[in-house]
Parts: structure tokens; sequence; C-alpha cells
């Protein structure tokens, strides 16, 4: 009874019917960005690195051996809200069980009737091949125990219509927080939700409103350009961000994207990155010389970029508490998004040949406290430890 | 054998890439085989290290080798073709974009009266003045074309002035181009020094300069197909060299995001095509065999035939393939190989005291040009040629070890020759002559008796020198250079003049036309006017390989609108009617 009152209230924020029954569901695809984990032909098969050892994301096409064909509706609601596999296999959050907990059931049973339409392929996945003793599935009950309590999402009455719905989205589908939200040591969700976080050689971005690192500058149409388009006169979005682009936030609809940054807009900032740093005249000397040589050609001597080069003033990647993203792009560069609308995906060369672990650290202590933009200096160690990382390939 | 395209591509430079993407958009499945490497922007042509002059101006890296294709050269006839050992006297490209990435930029249209070159000077000064050449009509006019034109330069966001639109002359644009239907897509670019005196100077005289029409962007860009480009830098490595910061027109920065995305489009990439397969008629392409990357043999069935690749590949593909009849010099017979055409250039260089050129502040495309000597821009009939060359102020770059010029008698070695380049660098300009080149019965490709590449196939053997219309042309041409140095008043001035005896070691241009060219008689061109094999009628030949002569003009904006040309015919006749377009 409960919880048919939960799917009426939720009868609202659920996406509404498209033309095809189908073809809902294949929006949910792009709004859960299971394309991002599971490839393009969700079969599977995309390595993820975690603090915890590697996993291998599933076959989820309607593969009767290797994939989910033999799955029910239930069965698969289960494993989208409860993170229980048949059999009562528990899964890892790898997969984001905790934020699709809060889709609505029509979601999910929309997303059902597409997933059985998919093209079945045979494909085996060794998906478990994660450390010892993370590799135990039975110590996700206590994970779940602890970390895991699956509730819908709740209309909040005093916002708006839009606002619940990008709040349903941002936390659901959407699963932004996989990324944006800090983990403790145990990989679960701080209550800092979407103030950026570190992960897999990235830095995920503070997404609230504070004026330093997150998107307190950025208007309401600033987040839906990017969203849309992989970029807008801040921002490219690269890296893991550019997949979630082309997979997922460039399929939205108009209205899913404003109520997305309707919600944004209204986070309530961060406690910032910890403000510009001191004690580094040098390093902006020398910063501001090596940046003229090796990035104003494109970066513009500015920081303000051009219709296809990301500005670097106001740019919420070189303005994190962390330098991850923007070390790794100096060292290895990076492809920005491609899509539809924006579709040339301009990339960024790797300076890792021309430039040693000082000449980054100086040039980015200056592109973040330049123009504008505040942020904690980056030492060669730093830039080192990272430079090691990318070689090593982790 | 491999499931059937209902086109098949081979090389996917600017010609290929063009007719892909106007191919796929009309919903045909397309397939490109290119013999090179696939390269893009960020990660092949990087721009930490993208300014290595020795590895890329010197080495050639991102060129053709010989050792991949190789051809013989010899003067004439009599002699025996010698297989180069280097490309030198033009250096093709290699890989996706092909020429399209390492070119300068210079982004000309060919004239009206180039298009109908043997009707127009006919009327103007009789068909005597045309004995021994083999000018002819190109079988396409110019108000069919213009489009096309205009569709490559806003495609690549060509920087430039027009001198005419829609028939209305603009002020501080070419009164000599043929009227366009509008403006350029970008504004010129930024002057440096050396283009600017020349303009005043060439203006002063009486001239008609304007800036240079660029593939080098004055400003930031999108393109028709929504593809984002930078503003040129300036850098300095633009020729022999890719750009890194997507500011130069290529394949890459203005086709390929969009093409490569297409599920209706595959490229494969270091396969080369060995041969074109015909049906036992000899009148229909089935298929194209190629070797891919490990030497496996494939053949891919596509109803389209189109040959893309550089403009003499294109001609030796249909030799080897035995698409047309071979051209033969000595009976006139044939059009495979006919009408094959380079470019007849010579330069003025200036040397100043106390002067601030900054040659490092270049780009390919970089000047000022002037067309008053070019084509039939000045009256001929008390002249004995026909043809001219355009006038081009262009600072590419200063790079420290191509760009040492040193004043005449200077020595060649030594304290004293380092001392003549410092003084050299920074005080001289020039400018330089790119004269047209007209066919003459003697001047044809064919397939090398002797020597084979590294398949046992024939080299392409190319047998040319400056036909006598051309050398008096251009001794015209070099004359007045010496004359138009003079109110520089430089303190040495060096003008240089052609000589017979085409020499295939130092570099001189990559502007090799003909050998397949487009007209409206079979019996004097190899393919119709919408680039079609007059023979095989499923197989289109696109490129500088269709120009019936070469004009005192870079080829490149050329043969994008023959591709746009081609495509248009391909997407909306051919495929409604599969067959002939043109009954001869």
């Amino acid at each position: 009874m409960r919880k048919l009152l939960f799917a009426a209230a939720l009868a609202a924020l659920s996406t509404p019917a498209l033309a095809a029954p189908t073809d809902a569901g294949k929006y949910q695809v792009a709004l859960g960005d299971c394309e991002g984990c599971h490839g393009k032909n969700l079969a599977g098969g995309v390595v993820l690195t975690t603090p915890f050892g590697k996993m291998v994301t599933p076959n989820i096409t309607p593969d009767k051996e290797t994939g989910i064909g033999n799955y029910t509706a239930e069965d698969f609601r289960q494993a989208m809200k409860n993170g229980i596999a048949p059999g009562n296999k528990l899964l890892y959050p790898a997969m984001p069980y905790p934020s699709y907990a809060r889709m609505s059931d029509a979601d999910v049973a929309a997303l059902w009737a597409y997933m059985r339409t998919v093209k079945p392929v045979k494909k085996s996945i060794n998906v478990n091949q994660l450390k010892f003793p993370f590799n135990l599935r039975f110590m996700m009950r206590g994970w779940n125990m602890l970390f895991f309590a699956p509730a819908p999402y709740a209309n909040n009455p005093a916002k708006s219509a839009a606002w619940n719905r990008g709040a349903y989205l941002v936390s659901g589908a959407g699963h932004c927080g996989a990324c944006h939200t800090p983990k403790n040591a145990f990989g679960a969700d701080k209550a800092t939700a979407l103030t950026g976080a570190a992960l897999q050689g990235w830095f995920a971005p503070d997404l609230t409103s504070d004026q330093g690192a997150g998107l307190g500058s950025w208007s309401a149409a600033d987040i839906v350009e990017y969203l849309q388009t992989g970029r807008n006169n801040r921002s490219t979005a690269t890296g893991p961000m550019a997949e979630a682009v082309e997979n997922s936030t460039s399929k939205m609809n108009d209205a899913d994207l404003k109520a997305i940054a309707v919600y944004l807009k209204d986070l309530p900032a961060s406690r910032g990155n910890g403000g510009g740093a001191t004690g580094i005249e040098a390093q902006m000397k020398s910063g501001a010389v090596l940046y003229d040589i090796s990035c104003a050609a494109c970066h513009d001597r500015n920081g303000k970029g051009s219709l296809i080069f990301p500005a670097l003033a106001g740019n919420p990647n070189v303005r994190q508490v962390r330098a991850e993203t923007i070390v790794r792009m100096v060292l290895a560069g990076g492809k920005g998004a491609a899509t539809p609308k924006a579709p040339t995906g301009p990339g960024m060369p790797s300076f890792a040949w021309r430039l040693n672990d000082s000449q980054v650290a100086d040039i980015l202590t200056y592109v973040r406290n330049n123009w504008g933009n505040r942020a904690p200096a980056v030492s060669p160690e730093t830039v080192g430890r990272i430079r090691s990382a990318l070689r090593s390939g982790s | 054998m491999l499931p059937r395209k209902d086109a098949v591509i081979i090389g996917l430079g600017w010609t290929g890439a063009i007719l892909a993407q106007q191919l796929t958009d009309a919903g045909l499945n397309v397939v490109a085989i290119e013999r090179g490497p696939y390269r893009d922007t960020s990660t092949d042509f990087n721009v930490a290290y993208m300014q290595d002059e020795l590895r890329y101006a010197v080495r050639k890296d991102l060129f053709l080798q010989p050792n991949v294709e190789a051809m013989t050269m010899r003067n004439n006839a009599s002699q025996t073709a010698m297989p180069m050992r280097d490309y030198g006297s033009f250096l093709p490209g290699h890989g996706v974009g092909g020429a399209g990435v390492h070119w300068n930029g210079h982004t000309w249209r060919f004239w009206d009266s180039d298009f109908s070159i043997k009707t127009h000077l006919t009327q103007r000064y009789g068909a005597a003045k045309l004995k021994g050449l083999m000018l002819q009509d190109w079988g396409v006019t110019w108000n069919e074309i213009e489009h096309s034109f205009d569709a490559f330069e806003y495609l690549c966001g060509i920087s430039g002035k027009a001198g005419n639109v829609q028939g209305q002359m603009q002020a501080g644009g070419n009164p000599f181009e043929s009227s366009r239907s509008r403006q350029y897509p970008n504004p010129p670019m930024k002057m440096s020094y050396a283009p600017t005196l020349f303009a005043q100077t060439m203006a002063g005289m009486g001239y008609h300069p304007f800036p240079t029409p660029s593939a080098n962007l004055s400003q930031a860009y999108v393109n028709p197909l929504g593809i984002r480009m930078g503003q040129c830098t300036f850098c300095g490595f633009c020729e022999r060299f890719a750009c890194g910061n997507y500011s130069k027109a290529s394949p890459q920065t203005t086709i390929l995001p969009v093409l490569m995305k297409k599920p209706n489009f595959e490229a494969r990439t270091e396969c080369e095509v060995l041969k074109i397969n015909l049906t036992p008629d000899g009148k229909h392409a089935r298929s194209v065999t190629y070797l891919d990357a490990n030497g496996v043999e494939f053949e891919q069935p596509g109803d389209i035939v189109a040959i893309c690749a550089y403009g003499l590949m294109n001609v030796r593909l249909m030799m080897l393939s035995k698409i047309g009849t071979q051209y033969d010099p000595a009976t006139g017979t044939g059009t495979v190989g006919r009408n094959y055409c380079y470019q007849t250039s010579s330069a003025a260089r200036m040397f100043f005291e106390g002067k601030h050129f900054n040659p490092f502040i270049g780009a390919g495309t970089l000047g000022q040009s002037m067309d008053d000597f070019n084509g039939d821009a000045f009256d001929h009939s008390k002249l004995d040629f026909v043809g001219g060359a355009g006038l081009n102020c262009v600072v590419s770059n200063g790079r420290p070890i191509g760009n040492r010029p040193t004043v005449p008698g200077s020595p060649r070695w030594g304290a004293k020759w380092k001392q003549a380049t410092v003084d050299g660098y920074n005080n001289s300009m020039g400018f330089s002559a790119q004269g047209s080149s007209y066919p003459v019965r003697e001047n044809y490709l064919d397939l090398d008796p002797t020597y084979s590449d590294r398949h046992g196939r024939p080299l392409l053997r190319v047998t040319f020198d400056f036909p006598d219309n051309d050398i008096a042309m251009s001794h015209y041409i070099s004359d007045q250079l010496e004359r138009l140095t003079k109110p520089f008043n430089a303190k040495h001035a060096a003008v240089s003049r052609i000589q017979k005896g085409w020499n295939a070691v130092p570099y001189q241009s990559t502007h090799n036309t003909g050998g397949a060219v487009m007209g409206a008689d079979p019996k004097t061109s190899a393919v119709n006017k919408y680039l079609q094999s007059w023979d095989v009628p499923n197989v289109f030949v696109v490129g500088a390989s269709a120009f019936a002569h070469n004009a005192g003009l870079n080829p490149t904006g050329t043969v994008g609108a023959l591709a746009y040309w081609a495509a248009q015919a391909i997407t909306t006749q051919y495929v409604k009617n599969p067959g002939a377009l043109v009954h001869a």
C-alpha cells in the first residue's frame, strides 16, 4: 500500500511517455548513462578502476547465457533499486544502485521494456576482479547495512516542479554524485553531496553554487549549454565527463536539462577550495612566461579561450581544490566532448615531453591564480606523482 | 570478398572526405580506403612538438615516401626515365587528410576564362595563337560550378577579400576574379610588414594587390557542419607541417569530426588499393582490391568507385586498372595520361639594410597577391605566348634551417656565410610568380616499362619539360619582376629565370595537374564534365587529375570545388539513374 502511494506521488516526476513504448526506456538509458559503463552495445567489458581493485562491467543485453536474458521485470527492479541480482547476488555500488534506488518504478519499468528489445550479444565477462577481501560479495551486506538506505525520491513541496525534476534526475538516474560526491574510506558517499571528488585519476568538480570552485558564476543557461553540447564559454567537457555528455546529457531533452540547471543553481555553496595560494610569486612569474609560450596560442593570453578552445578564466576544472584533472590534461592531453550540436571534439595535446614537473606546476599555479581564478598552488611533487601514475597506466 | 557498399572511395584526403560527406548525407553507405595512417590534430599534430623543422620540413615526416610509391622522370621521350630516390620537385601527401594536412592554404578559384580557355583565347586572339598547345575547354562552365567553390570556401572558412560579388566590383579585392555569389566567410588575415610594403608599392604603380585568400583563419569560425576552428597564430609552421591549432582548413579540421561519427561511413586506413576490378566487358567496375596493414588481400565490391587519391596516383590507378585508353603522344590518341601540366615559377628577392621584416611572424597564406599578370588579365596580342602568373608576397615562415636568404654572391659556408644569413634574415623580403602551365603533346604520363613498386606494379612515368610557350611566359614575368622590384629601392634585388630542362630534385611545386582531364569530348578527355569516366561510368575520378591545364593559381580551391561538383552529380543524378551522365 505504502509503495503504491509512493508510485502515485512519483508519477508526476516520471518521464512522460514518448511516441513508442520503448522510446521512454531508451530515454532512461540516456538519463542513466548505461552506455558509459556497459558500452555502446550494452554488452559490458569496460574496466572500472576503483580503490578496491578492478571491476569489469557485465553484459546487460538480453542474451540468456551471458547477459540478463533470464531476468524478470522484478529481478531487474531489484538489481536497479536494491543492488540485488537473481540468486541473492549482491552488486557492488560501482553499479550506482544507491542512486537508481531513487528512480520511480515507472521509469525502471520503462527501462526494462527497452532492455528487452536490445540486440542480445553473447559475451562472457569476468566481472569481479577486485582485490581480496573486496572480491567477497557477501561483504556488501555489511556495506548496504551501513551506507545504503533505499528510498525513492521524495518530492519537496517547497520547491518548484522543475527543481524536483532536477533533483530527481541528479540524485537518481543521472547518478551525478557517483563521481561528484566525495567518498569515505568504504567508497560510500559523504554528506557533502556534489562538492567534488577525485576518482580514476580525475577530479570531478564541485557542482554547488560556490563562487570559487563551484558553478556559482554560471547561469542556468551556461549549465544547459554545457550539458547539451559538451562546451560553453567557460569550459569543455573532457575525460569521463565527455563520455557522460556524449552518452547521456546531450541526449536529454531541454526541459530536463533546464530542471537540472535549476536544481544545481540552488545547491548551497560548498566550503570551496580553500582560496588562493600565498607565497607563490616565483611560480607565478615563471608560469606567466611558460604560459605565454606554450598555452596562450589556443587559450588566449587572458585565459579567455575562443569558440573552439576552452577558457581557463572561470573554468571549474582549473579551480578545484585538487589539480588531478588539469595536471592530467597538460601531461596526457585529452579530447573534448563531441555532440551533434558541437561536433568538433577539440583535443588538448600532451605536453609531457615538453614540460618538466616544475614547469607544469608553475603554469598551473599561474592559471589557478590569474584572471579571477583563486585556487591552491600545484607542487612539482604532485605533478611528478601524477606523471608516474600515468606512465604506469594506473 | 567483403559485403557490398554503395560507394567505395579510394583515398581520404580533401576530395575523398568531401565526397564521403556528401554521399553519406544523401544516405549512401560509403567506405573510404586510405593507404596511409589515421591522423588527428591533438594526437598526431601535437603543438608541443609540431614545430620540429628537422622532422617535418627536412625529413618530410608527413609525406609520401618513395618506398611506398615512387615515380620515374624524364624530360622527353628520347630519354630513359629514372626513378627518383627521394621526392623533391613535389611532395605528395600521405595518410588521412592527404595533402590537405600539409598545404599552405592558398585557396584560389580558377577563372571563368580557365574553364572555357580554348573558346576564350581563340575568340580574343585567333586559333593560330594556340598553335602547339593542347588547350581545351573543361566541359563545365563557371556558372555551373561557382556554387561548388562557394561550398568549399565556407567549409574551410577562407579568409579573404572578394573583388567581384555578383558582378559588383569590391574595392580592395581582386578585380580579375570571376563573379562570386558572396563574400568570403572570414575577413582577411592581419598583414605583417613585407606584404604590407608589397601592396603599398604595387598599388603605387597602379596595380591591384589584395589579401591572398587564405585557409589560415583570421578568426575563430564555425563552419556549415557545425565544426569549430581556431584563429591562426602566425606560428610559421604551415606548409610541410600539420596545424596543431585547428586553424588551417584540412579534412581533419573541417569534415572528419562529423564524417567519422556517421553510421553509414567507414574509413579503412593503412589499406592500399592495388586495382579496380572491371566486369569482363571492361565497362563496369565491380570492386576494389586492396591490401590491409598486414598484407592481407581483400576485395571490396561497390556500386560506385570514386578515385580520390593524389592526382598523379588517380591516373596511375586508372592505367593499372585499364580504365580508359592510354594516351599516345606519337598518334595523339587515347586520353589517360594526356594534358599533364605542372607550374612555371620564378621569384624576386630583395635585400635591404635596417629593416625588420620579422619573417618568423608567418603563416602559409599570410600575404598579398596581384593578378595583373595572371591568366588573360593582360593583353597577349603583341606577346609570343599565352598564360601568365599570379604574384604573391607571402611570408610563410622564418624557420631556422630552411630560411637563410643571402645576397647573391655571398659565401656558401663558413663565418662569412653565417654573417650573410644574419644580415639577410630580417632585411630581406621576396615575392614569387606562380606561372601557368599549358598542355603540349609531348608532356604526358604513362606506366614505366622497367621500374615497379613493392607490389610489382609498374611505376608512373612522368615525361615533362617546360613548353616553349611557358618559358616565354615565364621570362616575360621575370622581366616584370625585375621592373617591379625597382621602386622598393632595395640594396640588392635578384630575380630567378626558369630554364628548359625540368629538374625533379629541388622543390618547386606540388601542383601536378592533368592526366585524367575533364571535357566534353571523349576523344580528348578521360572523364566527362561530372568527373565520370567516359569508359567506365560507375567510376568517378576526382582531383587535379581532371584539370585540362594548370593556371597561375594554386589548385586546391578548384580541387575542392570539383569534389563538390562531382558529389552533386552523383547524389542528384547518378544514384537516381546509374549510367553515363553525358552521352557523347
